[in-house]
């Protein structure tokens, strides 16, 4: 008997348009809709849409009993009201059943917990609050932007308030560990860690249409029945993929609708059940600790470095990330809404020499270069408003002085105040 | 496996890529020890390297039987080839050449260069290749370029061996579309009686299929390599305040200077600390000079003129930037030549070398505002310099002649078991 997790991430990055430097301090809308609505429609309508239909009568016809749960970024949201609403609405209607849980992550799908703290904790805050307002559901476990993880950064996360974080099931982190248990962080116990069945996860995301590979055809019941055949005492499966899997990477020709379909029968037959993340750690104590001083994530080698693996990608992140201090200090919206539209991953991931994925551009330098003249432009916005020719901390005091400025005239005025009704009492 | 090969130009002494790429490659090509190359070319200067081909020279090579005595022809010749082959190459006339005009020794003066008659050389060039075809032992004929065809063709009539033709560029770039009919008659002549056909680039090969109607099972890719430069290490960038953005190549139609005057004018509107460069000569010179002018950048705009040998690669060492916006480039190699001495290049769509590069920025050569966009990114931000300095070195030392030579030597395999 296992307790199968299926989790679903959804992203969509913000394209941004093709950018010449001579538009740098002449033009400040950085982003290509046209692009932007055009693939999220296409991916609408191809995967989001009929994978929601798909996972909604799953639901129905398994009296609740199959269970999912969804993280979608800040960026897709916004993305996905503003172009296909009904889409939130599918959600909504998924939230509704009780059956669907969803997680918290950075609200940029953000590189920001590995280079800056607070703007991580800042971005985390914001996608709990909009899928609360959204779903009317505070998250309660949380998984960072493509499952990104270190001590470090599982420290902040424990001190965020949350008892559940997902990670990837990585070589040097597992060693001959079984993903299919509960652990824990290295050094704060109470911070359970759910690991990714990487080959049962892969199996349905990439190779289920491979007609190369050994396996295929997959059915339900094949699949399942690997799972049955997991030793004894492992007693949780996660499956974690892109929901882009369901209807994209592998069309509905292929048969993945039914094959999704076709799980909640063979996995109750088998015996199996569905549960969420925030279950799973409820039910289950953890075996062991994990470490991972290093950060490790989903992607490429396991590491950081589809997304500052080259001179090119640290350039861009260490000049996005020197000014956050000085963004943080700007009460100007639509300059603080495009900083979190530049820190997604996939800008950098656009420059990556080797693994380049899902690239708009015809080369990294290309990617750069653009990149780097949107950055320019609004860096020179964050300048305007707090030059940089002001030391960091000069400017943190500046700025105390000027915000507690008023709560010390206040005080200096009652006592003003007292002291005139005193003497009026006086006299 | 011994190749007879007809060029036009061979270094030191050369006008062009064509004899560049013809040293590179047989070069690359001796390296395989049972390769035996003769390579013949209109007028051999002394000097050529000869130390892993044989070199003859057509001006040596008589066509018309004429009596001389060993030491007249040591006296004439002798630096170059030795009497004993003179006459041993004489026995090769079985035609009656008598109508072209010949110097004492029954040889014909080439001049070795882009002359005026350069159809009429090109014919006597056939009457050579009519004698050594009939005196030396060779498995393959070998022509480089559209000017060798018609030996290569001559030669392959003679002995019956195989002919396997270079195309390095053809008529369609040279004059955007404008063909000179004389000019592609003899290309497509050649390529018809062609075993098979090489091509520097696939956009050449395009262009040989889809132009000349050959069928692409003929038509093979074979890319251009670098030769590494031995005293790499002593091109040294000088540091200086204003970045160097260069354009080298003949000022003409076909390399597109008008499109790298636009991009620096955009470059310049935004950014004072650039100084572009336009080296080489050629009939759009005066009109750059005058566009330069009139976009009011001829301060920062420079013309240094023609040039040559170690200057070359100078030019290339102290730029920031090197920029090839070719309208039509069968393959162009000064973007590896720059990428050898560590500079980052920008280079069109429309470039045969664009198919084998990846560290470098590609873009339309119409498209001004990409190519000012690239300018402006290597020149402002250092990571983007310092990546294409670094991997495009390291791209760059790993396309060798030596792997191109394998590609040639496969298609001498092909072409004589079929035959």
């Amino acid at each position: 008997m296992k307790n199968i997790c299926f989790y679903f991430e959804i992203h969509q990055p913000l394209r941004l348009r093709r950018y010449r430097f001579f538009e740098i301090g002449q033009d400040h809308y950085y982003f290509d809709d046209f692009q932007t609505e055009d693939r999220i429609r296409g991916m609408v309508e191809q995967a989001y849409l009929p994978a929601i239909r798909t996972i909604a009568e799953m639901i129905r016809s398994s009296n609740g009993k199959f269970k999912c749960s969804f993280s979608i970024s800040g960026v897709a949201m916004e993305q996905l009201e503003q172009y296909a609403p009904e889409v939130i609405d599918g959600f909504r209607d998924l939230a509704k059943t009780g059956s669907v849980e969803f997680l918290a992550e950075p609200y940029a799908h953000s590189l920001a917990s590995v280079y800056n703290r607070s703007e991580f904790e800042q971005q985390v805050k914001l996608h709990s609050k909009k899928i609360e307002a959204l779903f009317e559901k505070k998250p309660t476990v949380f998984r960072n932007s493509e499952l990104i993880y270190s001590d470090e950064i599982g420290e902040i996360v424990s001190a965020l308030g949350f008892k559940t974080m997902l990670i990837e099931e990585v070589k040097y982190v597992m060693g001959w560990k079984s993903p299919n248990f509960v652990y824990n962080h290295s050094y704060i116990p109470k911070l359970k860690l759910l690991v990714r069945n990487n080959k049962l996860s892969d199996d349905i995301a990439f190779r289920f249409s491979d007609h190369s590979w050994s396996d295929f055809p997959l059915s339900a019941e094949k699949f399942i029945r690997w799972i049955s055949e997991l030793p004894k005492s492992e007693p949780v499966v996660n499956l974690w993929m892109g929901f882009e899997a369901f209807g994209f990477y592998q069309r509905a020709e292929s048969g993945i609708f039914e094959f999704l379909k076709a799980l909640p029968y063979h996995a109750m037959e088998q015996g199996h059940s569905f549960a969420l993340p925030s279950e799973i750690t409820k039910k289950f104590d953890s075996v062991d600790s994990l470490t991972s001083p290093y950060p490790t994530s989903w992607s490429g080698e396991k590491d950081l470095s589809v997304w500052n693996g080259n001179d090119l990608q640290q350039e861009a992140l260490n000049k996005l990330y020197a000014v956050s201090e000085r963004v943080h200090l700007c009460k100007d919206a639509p300059l603080k809404n495009d900083w979190l539209k530049l820190q997604t991953t996939d800008n950098f991931r656009y420059m990556s020499h080797f693994d380049a994925f899902g690239t708009h551009y015809t080369s990294p330098y290309e990617a750069f270069t653009n990149y780097m003249n949107v950055l320019a432009d609004f860096l020179d916005r964050v300048d305007a408003q707090y030059p940089t020719t002001i030391e960091n901390e000069e400017l943190n005091e500046l700025l105390k002085t000027i915000i507690s400025q008023e709560s010390e005239i206040a005080t200096l005025e009652e006592e003003l105040k007292k002291a005139r009704a005193r003497k009026k009492k006086e006299e | 496996m011994k190749a007879l090969m007809f060029g036009w130009e061979f270094p030191p002494h050369i006008l062009g890529g064509l004899g560049t790429a013809s040293y590179g490659l047989t070069r690359g090509m001796s390296e395989q020890p049972d390769m035996e190359i003769t390579f013949v070319i209109p007028k051999p200067h002394g000097d050529e390297d000869q130390s892993f081909l044989k070199i003859i020279g057509a001006c040596n090579v008589p066509v018309v039987w004429k009596e001389n005595s060993w030491e007249h022809v040591n006296n004439r010749i002798g630096k170059i080839m030795h009497p004993d082959e003179y006459f041993w190459l004489r026995n090769g006339i079985k035609y009656d050449f008598r109508r072209i005009y010949t110097n004492d020794l029954g040889c014909i003066g080439f001049s070795g260069k882009y002359p005026d008659n350069l159809i009429e050389e090109i014919s006597n060039y056939e009457a050579v290749a009519s004698v050594l075809a009939h005196q030396l032992d060779f498995d393959v004929i070998h022509s480089h370029d559209w000017l060798t065809y018609p030996a290569g063709r001559f030669a392959k009539q003679i002995s019956g061996k195989p002919l396997v033709i270079h195309v390095h560029a053809t008529d369609f770039d040279r004059s955007r579309g404008k063909v000179n009919p004389t000019v592609y008659k003899i290309e497509k002549d050649g390529m018809d009686a062609a075993d098979h056909i090489m091509t520097v680039s696939d956009l050449t090969r395009r262009t040989v299929i889809e132009k000349y109607h050959q069928h692409p099972n003929k038509v093979t890719t074979v890319h251009n390599a670098v030769e590494p430069l031995p005293d790499v290490d002593s091109f040294v960038k000088t540091p200086r305040k204003d970045k160097i953005v260069t354009f080298l190549g003949r000022i003409t139609m076909q390399k597109g200077p008008e499109y790298f005057v636009e991009a620096a004018a955009r470059v310049l509107s935004k950014t004072k600390n650039v100084r572009f460069v336009m080296a080489g000569s050629g009939d759009m010179m005066n009109a750059m000079i005058d566009l330069a002018a009139k976009r009011g950048i001829a301060d920062r705009f420079h013309f240094p003129g023609f040039l040559r040998g170690r200057d070359v690669n100078e030019m290339l060492a102290q730029s920031d930037v090197y920029i090839m916006p070719s309208v039509s480039e069968p393959f162009g190699i000064s973007p590896l030549e720059a990428m050898q001495v560590g500079t980052p290049s920008i280079i069109s769509y429309q470039s045969g070398c664009a198919e084998i590069l990846t560290h470098v920025v590609k873009t339309d050569y119409w498209d001004i505002d990409a190519m000012a966009d690239a300018i402006y990114g290597i020149v402002t931000y250092p990571a983007m310099y310092k990546s294409m300095k670094e991997l495009g070195l390291e791209e760059v030392n790993n396309i060798k002649w030596y792997d191109a030579g394998l590609k040639v030597r496969a298609i001498y395999d092909k072409v004589i078991r079929k035959h």
